[in-house]
């Protein structure tokens, strides 16, 4: 039988450092994203977070947007999480797993590249998604604020809100890839990411300073009230949190802005790392 | 350009306790395809994926092209084409983006990429389907795709893991016609299979395993010399069936013919003593005796008397 034989004569090829195949791979795996349904799903919750949000401060506008600063505190700060933590869950949680579950990994893993490479640029294409979906959310922000107060008053806070958030984002993503590095089945990194950072953290914080009495620094929730926290006078801007009396009596720790930042970012480079330890020991059997 | 070269060293691989491949030790070397032959749970995929990095050995190392997979994954992967356990590409790509990102990781200068994509694609026969979705393509579409995908640099180290399991008999016979297309001058395939037939058809070479270990690697000339010792068979095909008493009479009295089995009634399996010369004269007479013989074929009985007397069955 006759076969075309490749004509192309065979230069010798140099296959490119990790740094650029990192970038060449997080621009092809960034269009798998872009081009998801999941991306899309996505994309309608975060408008209708925004429509929801928009229709109750509208309502409530009397007390909700008494001035500009609790305009933002209270309409960024009850969405934003919602958003970066869903945005994390979706693009993140079988990014790891799913490549084994798959076998899309058996593709790439033949190729010649570094897992480290596999890693970092999933991270990477996960991370400039989601940050898609906070701008998105951004977009309605402003636009809610314009509405209200006129388009040259964005208070500056709301840029280092925006550093916070992203930050915590890192940290979340950092967290969902560590997971969906340690279970080679999707299903446990969108589930365990989802209740730890939905309500598992929060929890873990009210127990760690109501019961142990110790400011909880070591849980990402206590970081992550710094994120909607800027926008009113009780923030601390110093490292320390502050500590005061709730209520009940009970002894109530927030958040220093610089504190949260270094739990946010500690929270990223230990999980984040941690799950590139395990995935460059995992194995495609 | 010199040829690729695959260095397997003690390689062995424990899960638990169980020994999926123990103590390997194979050296390739040159331009032909080596068949890797064994039933299934011989260790096959488990020697295929040590040797591409995707597990990791218990004990010994693997080289491709002399650099150690284990400690350069890279630099090892770069002039080799992989292609183990049917791998699924994003299924929202088409052929040519999927080829596209192999090509850019590999290094394929932009300039050549869409010749080399269109030649491969051209090679695995998938030239008309470049644009479609993978996702609804069938399963020996996708093979085919993963071929090409492991060709698109041009390498010179091939390594296949069963590339027709899982096919139907049609895309069995034309994964088997691409493998056997790739040989070519400068290039070193190997290729697992169970199918003693697929070896036999393709390759040049063949290695043996069976429970993790290595039983013999030789080429499958001298495995037939070896094995038959002087003893073979011949399967003729006539063009029309043949009278009983020429069977009988005249084939039967032909030199060094010891037997013959009627396969049907226009197929004859002839067996004879006497080694290659005596096959020679025997296929000369047949032809010479104008009884309409349309095909004369060794009968594949060397490596399958080696395969089924040095490998324990019950798999
Ligand atoms: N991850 C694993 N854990 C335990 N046993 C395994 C694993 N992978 C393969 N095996 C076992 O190792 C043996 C060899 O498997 P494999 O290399 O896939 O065989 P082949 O490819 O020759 O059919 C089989 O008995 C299989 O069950
Ligand atoms: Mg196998």
């Amino acid at each position: 039988m006759a076969t075309p034989t490749v004509a192309i004569p065979a230069t010798h090829r140099i296959v490119p450092d990790s740094l650029p195949q990192v970038l060449k791979l997080t621009r092809y795996q960034l269009r798998e994203y872009l081009r998801s349904r999941r991306f899309l799903a996505l994309l309608g919750i975060v408008v209708t977070i925004g429509v929801i949000l928009s229709a109750v401060v509208g309502h409530f506008r009397g007390v909700l947007v008494s001035d500009n600063l609790s305009f933002y505190g209270n309409f960024w700060g009850s969405g934003v999480y919602l958003v970066i933590v869903l945005s994390a869950v979706f693009f993140g949680g079988d990014a790891i797993a799913g490549e084994f579950q798959n076998k899309t990994g058996y593709f790439l893993m033949g190729l010649p590249i570094r897992r480290s490479t596999v890693y970092v640029a999933k991270f990477i294409a996960a991370f400039l998604a989601s940050t898609a979906m906070v701008l998105l959310f951004l977009v309605i922000l402003v636009g809610n604020g314009a509405f209200y107060f006129g388009g040259g008053l964005f208070p500056w806070q709301l840029a280092l809100s925006l550093v916070l958030a992203i930050a915590y984002l890192a940290a979340v993503l950092g967290a969902t890839f560590l997971f969906s590095s340690l279970f080679k089945t999707s299903a446990y990194g969108f589930v365990l990411t989802a209740i730890l950072f939905l309500f598992g953290f929060s929890i873990l914080e009210s127990l760690v300073s109501g019961l142990i009495k110790i400011e909880p620094w070591m849980v990402i929730s206590y970081a992550q009230s710094t994120i909607g926290g800027v926008f009113f006078s009780t923030t601390n801007w110093g490292f320390h949190g502050t500590i005061s009396a709730g209520v009940f009596g009970n002894t109530m720790y927030t958040a220093g802005i610089g504190e949260g930042i270094v739990i946010m970012v500690a929270y990223f480079l230990v999980t984040a790392l941690l799950g590139l330890f395990l995935f460059e020991r995992e194995e495609f059997s | 350009m010199a040829s690729g070269s695959i260095r397997i060293a003690g390689l062995t691989k424990r899960f638990g306790s169980f020994v999926a491949l123990d103590h390997l030790n194979l050296t390739l070397e040159g331009s032909k395809c080596v068949g890797f032959l064994g039933p299934n749970g011989a260790g096959k995929t488990t020697a295929l994926k040590l040797l591409t990095d995707m597990i990791f050995p218990t004990e010994g190392e693997c080289e491709i092209n002399g650099i150690s997979v284990q400690k350069e994954r890279k630099r090892a992967l770069a002039d080799a084409g992989v292609l183990i356990e049917s791998p699924e590409i994003y299924p929202s790509m088409t052929p040519n983006e999927a080829l596209e990102m192999v090509a850019d990781l590999r290094g394929v200068p932009a300039s050549e990429r869409k010749d080399r994509i269109q030649a491969v694609l051209a090679e695995v026969k998938m030239a008309d389907w470049g644009n479609q979705k993978v996702g609804r393509f069938s399963k020996g579409m996708k093979q085919r795709i993963n071929i090409a995908a492991a060709l698109v640099h041009d390498p010179q180290v091939v390594i296949l893991d069963e590339p027709s399991t899982g096919l139907d008999p049609r895309g069995m016979a034309e994964v088997r016609t691409i493998v056997r297309d790739l040989k070519k001058s400068d290039r070193l395939i190997f290729m697992s299979s169970h199918i003693l037939s697929e070896v036999t058809e393709i390759c040049d070479e063949v290695a043996l395993i069976d429970h993790g270990k290595l039983l013999f690697y030789d080429t499958l000339n001298n495995v037939t010399a070896r094995v038959s010792e002087g003893h073979g068979s011949v399967d003729v095909v006539f063009a029309r069936p043949l009278p009983p008493e020429v069977a009988s009479g005249q084939i039967r009295t032909l030199t060094g013919v010891t037997g013959i089995l009627a396969l049907s009634p226009d197929r004859l399996r002839i067996g004879f003593d006497g080694g290659r010369a005596i096959q020679e004269k025997l296929l000369e007479s047949l032809v010479g005796m104008h009884l309409g013989v349309v095909s004369l074929t060794e009968s594949e009985s060397a490596l399958e008397e080696v395969y089924l007397s040095r490998i324990s069955r019950g798999d």
